[in-house]
């Protein structure tokens, strides 16, 4: 399997957009659920950054592994169907194609995405938190930093959107990041 | 030995690849490949295509697998043109 191939089956399976929607709602998530953890660390009684970190990673490990087995099962089911509604229209066999390949391997490609961006998000999230416990923040709060951080994250996936829609870029921007803030006022008040 | 000069197929295919992507995979076989699609009716989900191939030695068993490759199945060989050595 050459990447030629790989890039046919996902043009073929229309993977493209659905992989770059999943990024953005995964990755929105884990960004969401580790601003929510650093924001509750921050407001309630300080605990040692490992905890903060260790929490932070666990909970987007968890939503990476959701992630990709949730979007695995969901793809492969679908694309299993419209294979046996294509091979229907076909009157044969379609096993040798890109189209039966793709089943598998367009969704295994969908899943990872799915699982790897709150990973990947909520490590740079935490970032911060691991260069304050090596002293490299220069008198920065780690958790207000990582706060700082989870914000901008998250207003880049809502311009990334926007970019994506053709919609105004700072609107979307925005839009999610009040959603964020929105958050952060509810977890302040609960405190 | 003889050579295969040309062939003129009736294909049934998938709406993708489209016309343009599916000459190319076939074009690709070998760099003197010229190919030809007219496309003769369209359906829900498949289109009937004549796929016209020339080239200086065409290879009739790479020809069929790239149309299976690509969801396609070879209905008719509708002409062939063939040259002795």
């Amino acid at each position: 399997m050459n990447i030629k191939s790989i890039r046919t089956m996902l043009n073929l399976s229309g993977s493209w957009g659905i992989m770059r929607r999943y990024f953005v709602v995964n990755g929105f998530d884990g960004a969401l659920t580790s601003l929510g953890l650093i924001m509750g660390f921050y407001v309630s009684t300080r605990v040692d950054l490992t905890v903060v970190m260790t929490t932070c990673l666990a909970a987007s490990l968890a939503l990476g592994m959701s992630g990709i087995s949730s979007a695995y099962i969901s793809e492969a089911a679908e694309r299993r169907r419209q294979l046996a509604q294509l091979e229907e229209a076909m009157l044969s066999s379609l096993e040798q194609s890109y189209h039966a390949r793709s089943v598998i391997w367009s969704a295994a490609l969908v899943a990872l995405v799915n699982g790897v961006a709150p990973l990947l998000i909520a490590l740079i999230i935490i970032s911060p938190l691991w260069l304050g416990q090596q002293n490299l923040l220069h008198g920065l709060d780690p958790l207000a930093t990582a706060i700082v951080v989870a914000l901008m994250i998250i207003f880049m996936l809502g311009v990334f959107l926007g970019r994506v829609g053709g919609t105004f870029w700072l609107w979307s921007g925005l839009q999610s990041l009040t959603v964020a803030l929105l958050t952060l006022g509810l977890i302040y008040l609960i405190n | 030995m003889p050579s295969l000069k040309r062939l003129v197929l009736d294909v049934l295919k998938p709406h993708l690849p489209n016309a343009l992507d599916f000459s190319l995979e076939i074009a690709s076989i070998a760099e003197d490949y010229r190919v030809d699609i007219r496309v003769i009716e369209v359906d829900e989900k498949t289109e009937t295509l004549q796929v016209s191939i020339e080239g200086n030695q065409l290879d009739f068993e790479r020809i069929t697998d790239m149309i299976s490759k690509n969801g396609a199945s070879l209905h008719s060989i509708d002409e062939v043109s063939v040259t002795g050595n």
